[in-house]
């Protein structure tokens, strides 16, 4: 297919004039019914045979092409009497309340007109938005007598959505008509009309287009019954109607007949144009189900632009459920056997791969290196099937295209959504693995926000050589793992790699030689000399690092003490790299970790994408049969505490509730002096919240005091695995105050928040705090408070997608054509600058250090270990 | 009581350019008049400094990245 490319100079709008309509109709359409007894459509019916084919045998009558090539052709209804459409009650309003009615001049002076004409003519001479004017006429032109005729002008007001009252007169259709054919063309230009292209009176219909059967196809049903379009259903009312409408003026009816008839007419056209329009009830299908007509088909995200035309369906895709494989590489995704024989990749038979696609077809469809579909030179695609691929074995030679199943090392994209950033989308190595799901590595999660909770991703599969060469280079999961969000890295270790790594290289943690090669050789990697004794995790993580990586930092474990130890941490949490060695420090999240990792960082921005990818495998998996060689579990077993804990606990609270009772006391008693800025109410408040909020700190304090780094759920919340030690503070001690709306709660019942309490009470449990913990259980008040808070929180976190889907949809619209020219200014389509060089600084912040160029203070300490360790 | 907006900490410093000086940054962006980021006639430190439509402002102004940065504008 060889398509034609012109460019577009200008684009037209106008109104179909009556005439037109007519012209381009083939033939009038006048009875309501469809088919016939024997199933065949009514000649001058809504399913005219020269209004077009669907049915791929049969020839149009109209065009004599065949059917899928045929695009339709239209026909007409001539309606008995005008109707308004109702896409421009408004412009018809408009124009009547700024025209005499009766000479139907504008209502603007002579001076008034040619000053405007001037003005407009400028406009069109410098191509400017003339709309501003058009409203500013429409506003002047608003007079209560005709400058012209010196008629009196009633008010006219429209009537959702589509009547025009004159004072108490309601117009009819063919009253507004007559108005609008009295304007006269000189003036067109004054109410925003092109005379070229439109007439006013043309807003008002005489003649309706009836599309094509191509623009509302019947379905047949299994059951062999025809089920008709929704257009095609309002066009028979609309044919039914018009039908009884012209009888009846025809018979001579009553008045009140043909005028009852003709606003069902009204309604029916208004509804085949828009079943939404405000003040119509809409139109329903005879299930109850309103009927989407020709508005609905192009509105809103369902509909056609946003649908269709900004978005397609597309083939070479799939799409499964999500699953983890911690043995597969960040690089690889595992794509299940049965989609790799689906999607397909073409490949150019050539002299030298015509072996390996002979194989394929060989295979044929069903067994999986296989192939689907051969296209020959002459562009003709042949399915292989088991009995026809001899024959195209036969044939097959350099020139043809084998459409192969995928295989192991092929180039997919793969995204989840919402794809908020690029990292949505990346390019990943297939690897073919049995069962139905796609499997990623762990490591990979962050990007895509992805959990395994029955998440499901999408694959597309590249087509082109170009567009693989182009995505193995920009859009590999490796060249991703910096994030131009903050410029670290935002894939990298998570949960059980993080308390793994950290369970290997604390302080104390040495292993027998013999463990030390089951571990790695668990973990797939190369295994080191043997030295006769025992290994420090530290030297078993060292394996890892780059030879000359030297690097100071606090590991996320620091407890950020007044005075610092530096190498001497007792927390060990002061991590010290040297010539690639660990010497001191625990790895932790800060290390290697989403978000935060600071090796893995340096590995990136020091060693390239390769040696970063190689890392991040081999570590993750280190720290994971470093877990499993030691163990690792958690309950609530680890959040109890002792006894005389929980009385010292119980002894702060109670000191805390009486405080506030205190307060209130003052505050009643008004001897409570108010803050600055405050009401006494206010500060009263803030007392309390400040109280509660220490006691539940305290509290926690107390229960942290009692756990130890030998505590599971305390290792993970203090490496940064998972969970914190609010989280653990709350099963163990005290939950803490709720809130809504960022307040303790007030809301409930008059002056109180539950019938179980005194009007205006303000005590600590009568609004909302949680005086006990988790693990003891909340009591049927402090639940219930519990629920407000949760309540909230759920609502809101709804409301923030929600809006910030909408919020981004605009952003990307306003800046989708912008991008960065090769002399680092930022241009949009049209060349235009709109900023001389990007961000400013003209630094691309993935390749930055968190934002900054470089940071000067690292480099310095780095370089300070170096020559420390060369002498 | 009519302040002077030119001393306003928000305001950057905007200063008229010279036709020799204009050329040559046009000259160094290497793009037409035209596609320069614009400003209006109307503009309140346009009508202040008394710049022309056709004149080329250089705006030199504080910024979150890079510190100073000077951006050119075309008077609408």
């Amino acid at each position: 297919m060889q398509g034609i490319l012109k460019k577009i100079s200008q684009i037209n709008f106008g109104l179909l004039s009556p005439e037109n309509i007519r012209k381009m109709s083939v033939t009038k359409i006048v009875t309501p019914d469809t088919y016939d007894e024997d199933g065949y459509p009514i000649e001058a019916g809504l399913m005219d045979p020269r209004l077009g084919v669907i049915d791929p045998g049969l020839r149009c009558r109209s065009c004599g092409s065949k059917g899928g090539d045929c695009q339709g052709h239209f026909g007409h209804i001539n309606l008995a009497r005008p109707v308004i459409h109702v896409g421009f009650a408004d412009t018809i309003h408009k124009i009547l309340r700024s025209t005499c009615s009766s000479c139907g001049r504008v209502l603007l002076t002579e001076s008034e007109i040619i000053d405007y004409k001037d003005k407009l003519d400028a406009k069109y001479k410098n191509e400017e938005s003339i709309t501003a004017l058009i409203k500013e006429i429409y506003t002047v032109a608003r007079r209560d007598k005709c400058p012209h005729c010196d008629e009196e002008q009633e008010e006219v007001k429209i009537d959702k959505p589509v009547s025009i009252v004159e004072g108490n007169y309601k117009l009819t259709s063919s009253e507004v008509r007559e108005r609008l054919e009295k304007i006269e063309e000189d003036d067109y230009i004054l109410i925003g009309i092109n005379p070229v292209v439109a007439k006013p009176e043309w807003m008002v219909l005489t003649v309706l287009p009836v599309p094509p059967v191509t623009v509302r196809p019947s379905i047949t049903l299994e059951t062999g019954e025809r089920s008709e379009d929704d257009l095609t259903h309002k066009l028979v009312d609309i044919l039914r109607i018009n039908q009884r409408l012209k009888e009846n003026m025809e018979a001579g009816a009553p008045q009140l007949i043909v005028e009852d008839l003709w606003e069902l007419l009204q309604y029916h056209v208004t509804t085949y144009f828009d079943n939404e329009a405000s003040g119509v009830p809409p139109a329903r299908h005879r299930s109850g189900r309103p009927l989407k007509t020709l508005a609905q088909r192009l509105k809103g995200k369902e509909g056609r632009f946003r649908s269709n035309l900004s978005g397609k369906r597309v083939n070479f895709s799939a799409r499964t459920v999500i699953s983890p494989d911690p043995n597969i590489s960040i690089n690889e995704v595992g794509v299940p056997e049965m989609i790799a024989r689906e999607v397909t990749v073409p490949v150019y038979v050539t002299d030298w791969n015509i072996e390996d696609m002979r194989k394929h077809i060989e295979n044929g469809p069903k067994i999986h290196p296989g192939a689907n579909y051969v296209i020959r030179p002459d562009d003709r695609k042949i399915r292989v099937y088991e009995e026809t691929k001899d024959s195209i074995l036969e044939k097959l030679e350099p020139g043809y295209v084998v459409e192969r199943h995928l295989m192991d090392g092929d180039i997919v994209l793969f995204n989840r959504q919402p794809s908020l950033h690029r990292m949505s989308m990346m390019a990943h190595e297939v690897k073919v693995l049995p069962y139905k799901t796609f499997r990623l590595n762990l490591c990979v999660c962050p990007p895509y926000n992805a959990d395994f909770d029955g998440d499901e991703m999408n694959m597309h599969v590249f087509q082109t050589e170009e567009s693989r060469a182009e995505a193995k280079s920009l859009m590999r999961v490796q060249e991703h793992i910096l994030s131009p969000r903050f410029g670290g890295p935002i894939i990298g270790g998570i949960h059980d790699h993080i308390s793994g790594a950290y369970l290997l290289t604390r302080e104390g943690s040495v292993f027998e030689e013999d463990h030390v090669l089951q571990m790695l050789k668990k973990a797939r990697l190369p295994l080191p000399k043997r030295k006769n004794e025992g290994w420090t995790g530290k030297e078993v993580f060292s394996l890892l690092l780059p030879d000359d990586l030297n690097m100071v930092y606090r590991a996320e474990i620091c407890r950020k003490c007044d005075e610092c130890l530096r190498q001497d941490c007792k927390n060990d949490a002061y991590v010290v790299i040297e010539d690639g060695q660990l010497k001191t420090g625990a790895i932790d999240e800060k290390a290697y970790g989403a978000f935060s990792g600071k090796i893995l960082d340096s590995i990136v921005k020091d060693y390239g994408t390769d040696k970063a990818r190689e890392f991040l495998d081999s570590a993750t998996k280190l720290a994971i049969s470093g877990i499993m060689k030691r163990g690792f579990t958690t309950s609530t077993a680890d959040e109890e505490i002792p006894r005389e804990a929980k009385d010292r606990i119980e002894e702060l609270l109670s000191m805390a509730e009486l405080k506030v009772e205190q307060l209130i006391d003052a505050y009643h008693n008004d001897e409570l002096e108010a803050l600055p800025g405050r009401s006494l109410r206010e500060t009263l408040e803030m007392k309390i919240m400040q109280v509660l909020g220490e006691a539940r700190d305290k509290s926690g304090e107390i229960a942290e005091s009692y756990f130890g780094m030998d505590n599971h759920a305390v290792i993970m919340a203090l490496t940064g695995a998972r969970g914190s030690m609010l989280n653990l503070t709350q099963i163990a001690a005290c939950v803490g105050q709720q809130s809504v709306r960022g307040g303790r709660i007030e809301r409930g019942y008059s002056k109180r928040t539950l019938p179980h309490f005194k009007e205006g009470e303000l005590g600590a449990k009568a609004s909302g705090f949680v005086h006990s913990s988790y693990k003891k259980g909340l009591d049927p008040l402090e639940f219930f408070f519990h629920a407000m808070g949760g309540r909230e929180g759920l609502v809101d976190t709804a409301i923030r997608t929600a809006q910030s889907g909408y919020m981004q949809r605009r952003l990307v619209n306003a800046l989708q054509d912008l991008s960065v020219q090769p002399d680092g200014t930022v241009r949009d389509n049209r060349g235009i600058v709109i900023q001389s060089k990007y961000g400013e600084d003209g630094v691309d912040p993935a390749k930055s250090d968190y934002g900054k160029v470089a940071d000067i203070d690292r480099m310095i300490e780095e370089m300070r270990i170096k020559s420390k360790a060369a002498k | 009581m009519k302040k002077d907006i030119l001393k306003h900490k928000l305001v950057p410093e905007h200063a008229i350019l010279s036709k020799t000086e204009a050329n040559k940054v046009i000259k160094q962006l290497n793009i037409h008049q035209e596609q320069l980021p614009k400003i209006k006639v109307d503009d309140p430190v346009v009508k202040e400094i008394d710049a022309k439509s056709g004149d080329i402002l250089k705006i030199t102004r504080r910024s979150h990245t890079a510190g100073k940065f000077i951006t050119y504008r075309l008077v609408l």
